[in-house]
């Protein structure tokens, strides 16, 4: 027994530090607690009710009666849907690829050490601030044979001039890559920039010793030390093209005919429009395995990386 | 600082939500509508000024956007959280679809009692009932197979209206040679539908109407007649301006009120333009029925659908579908907003000239069985089919698919939407 007697005196300091501790521990978690819960409702929750959705009869409402494969089925037999997933062929893979390309070029140029770079750079970045809205209604006027560069050409004198991709079906989906290049690659040229800051200059100088030219220290060197920043930009720029609506129906609302179409503003009208919520919420499932085609891959090198 | 102003906020916030509450034990009603443009706004008023006198709130719930699809999305919302609204502003197929799923009030005592089964055309009673019962209250009736003439360039091209298709061309080939643009068209998938659906008509007559579009026989939607009536659409095509992509409506019908163009193919919601721009019918311009379709009338009419509100809002809901149904409403409103009244023993005195041929052709084609629902705007097909035909029709207009592979695509698009 009285062995035991100091006993209670310990616990009761120790349960005032772990009160403390516990506010400290559990302060992040209870603020964080709210956002995650509506996370888990909102995002996580509503993509297993559209994957749910997907596999009933829902046509104007959602009807919980189960209707297999039926909705999948109707969706591949869909020539629209084909239409919008060449279109998103299209325009991820020269929407990447040019924001990429121009975003490294901007962004080796840019480190030349160069005057007013301070001015230069917002000046290429700026575009990002602006909304998808905003970009694609400019570019409507800008490309508009009617009011934009066409007629400013003709005006001009120029009048054999002819731009109008943005009102020829062929042509059409290529004025969206334009304008979202436009948009997204000073962002591009941002994270390159960065990455370029942060190479050891104690390499460059090391092979410029060696004797080696600057195309070789750009290829050789640079260029695969910033493997990282292309995978950052691959896979923020291919979310965007996969999710890309308000900059298409801006620009061209689809049109003309169908041309524009993309797997967003199919499963929009699929949903909401033409009362067939089944098809719709079916696209909207085939989207998420695009997308998580690329971010699962990429996750998994992360976080293999990390516990290496 | 932050504190007060806090406080004030909150305060503020009470009163709104006490005041609310005041007006919630007062009879009302709660009105979605996407009736937003000022002649729109203008016409419902009078609806909303007519119920306030006979002690009715009106709860307005505007949700502009789409030509109704944001309206559309918000009523779902509302239907699904059991909490819908006393009226929407529906059209077409869309009623039909609601009343399924069995949300919709009976207006049956109201109708019985003032009639509406004899002054209401048919055609439209199809769609203003379910199952037999009256589910809405309609509020006009639109018609799209008309053609909006530049009185000025018709006078130069001789001033003779087009009566058929051929004649229509060979206007439209003066008009070029005027140096205008000959049809002013806007290159969206509704617009390119209404123009198809008066070819049809045109080309075909109601008969083949009622069997390509109503009946959806896939012989008459891959046939000759209907080969013709793309070959034309293709013809009407080489008139446009190269700009016609996307482009509003009420865009194109600027063009012609501005003399930059000389036609427009459009639904008599133009009026609405033409009236605001001072311009007077018969002076200014001519409006005459889509070469070839004189006697007939593809019509769409905007309803007010009543929802199951509750015995306690029922009072209120019937004393709004009564005033919608008044004549005096129905004359005003419908001045207003360049459509002719939804009941046909209006007298037209108070219409312009387009009005009063509007009302008459209305009229005539209920009598003889030409009253046909429009394709374009929801009163042919359901949603999905309509949109299906949409896409083929426009996709053939601007060029992506051939006339062979138009009719070809067009019975298979009906058959994959149904």
């Amino acid at each position: 027994m009285t062995t035991i007697e100091p006993m209670p005196v310990v616990t009761a300091r120790r349960q005032r530090r772990s009160f403390a501790d516990g506010i400290r521990d559990g302060l992040p978690k209870l603020v964080l607690a709210p956002s995650f819960a509506i996370i888990l409702v909102f995002v996580y929750g509503f993509i297993l009710w559209t994957v749910y959705l997907s596999f009933t009869t829902s046509k104007m409402m959602p009807i919980y009666k189960w209707g297999g494969f039926d909705a999948y089925y109707r969706l591949w037999s869909q020539p629209n849907w084909y239409v919008a997933m060449e279109n998103l062929a299209i325009f991820g893979v020269l929407y990447i690829g040019i924001c990429i390309a121009l975003g490294l070029g901007i962004a080796i140029l840019m480190d030349q050490r160069i005057r007013a770079e301070g001015i230069l750079r917002p000046i290429f970045l700026y575009p990002m601030a602006l909304s998808f809205v905003v970009t694609g209604t400019a570019w409507k006027w800008f490309l508009n044979p009617g009011l934009g560069l066409e007629n400013t050409m003709h005006n001009l004198g120029w009048t054999s001039f002819k731009f109008d991709w943005l009102v020829n079906p062929k042509m059409a989906i290529y004025t969206i890559v334009i304008a979202g290049v436009w948009q997204a690659s000073g962002f591009v040229m941002a994270m390159f920039l960065a990455g370029l800051r942060g190479i050891d200059g104690e390499i460059i100088k090391a092979a410029q010793i060696d004797g080696a030219s600057t195309v070789a220290i750009y290829r050789r060197i640079i260029i695969p030390l910033l493997r990282p920043i292309f995978l950052s930009a691959f896979i923020v720029l291919a979310h965007m093209a996969i999710k890309s609506y308000d900059l298409v129906i801006a620009l061209t609302g689809g049109g003309p005919g169908n041309a524009t179409e993309l797997p967003s503003t199919f499963m929009y009208s699929y949903t909401f429009n033409r009362n067939q919520m089944n098809v719709g919420s079916a696209s909207a499932v085939m989207m998420l395995m695009g997308i998580s085609a690329i971010i699962i891959p990429y996750l998994y090198s992360e976080l293999r990386e990390k516990n290496r | 600082m932050k504190i007060r102003m806090i406080s004030k906020l909150a305060a503020g916030v009470a009163m709104v939500a006490m005041v609310a509450g005041a007006a919630k034990a007062a009879e009302q009603v709660e009105v979605l509508h996407w009736w937003t443009s000022g002649g729109e706004a203008a016409a419902l008023n009078v609806l909303k000024e007519n119920l306030q006198k006979e002690g009715v709130g009106w709860k307005d719930m505007p949700v502009a956007g789409g030509a109704g699809s944001a309206a559309m999305t918000a009523l779902r919302a509302r239907v699904t959280a059991g909490d819908p609204p006393t009226a929407v502003q529906l059209l077409g197929f869309d009623l039909r679809d609601w009343s399924e799923m069995g949300v919709a009030a009976n207006l049956d005592d109201l109708a019985k009692k003032e009639g509406w089964d004899k002054v209401i055309p048919p055609a439209l009673q199809a769609f203003s009932k379910y199952d037999g019962h009256w589910i809405a209250a309609p509020v006009n009736i639109h018609s799209t197979n008309w053609l909006w003439l530049n009185k000025a360039a018709l006078d130069k091209a001789g001033g003779k209206a087009p009566t058929n298709i051929d004649e229509l061309f060979t206007l439209l080939d003066n008009f070029k040679s005027q140096g205008i643009i000959p049809l002013a068209h806007g290159g969206v998938p509704w617009q390119d539908g209404t123009m198809w659906e008066s070819v049809v008509l045109s080309v075909g007559g109601p008969d083949f109407y009622k069997k390509a579009v109503l009946d959806l026989d896939p012989a008459a939607l891959s046939g000759d007649t209907m080969k013709k009536v793309f070959d034309d659409m293709s013809k009407l095509r080489s008139y446009f301006d190269p700009n016609f992509s996307g482009r509003e409506w009420n865009l194109s019908t600027a063009l012609v009120i501005e003399g930059k163009a000389g036609a427009q193919e459009m639904g008599d919601w133009s009026k609405g333009e033409w009236l605001r721009a001072k311009k007077e019918p018969g002076k200014d311009f001519v409006c005459i029925r889509f070469p070839g379709t004189q006697g007939s009338v593809l019509f769409n009419a905007d309803q007010f659908m009543m929802f199951d509100v509750g015995e306690k809002q029922k009072d209120a809901q019937m004393k709004m579908a009564s005033a919608v149904e008044n004549p005096g409403f129905q004359i005003a409103f419908n001045t207003v907003k360049g459509s002719v009244p939804a009941r046909t023993d209006i007298s037209d005195e108070k219409f312009d000239d387009c009005g009063k041929k509007g009302m008459k052709d209305l009229n005539e084609a209920s009598a003889k069985g030409t009253l046909l629902g429009s394709l374009a705007h929801g009163y042919a097909q359901p949603a999905a089919i309509k949109e299906a035909m949409l896409d083929v029709i426009t996709q053939h207009l601007n060029g992506q698919l051939t006339t062979d592979a138009a009719l070809k695509r067009l019975p298979e698009a009906v058959a994959a939407a149904k």
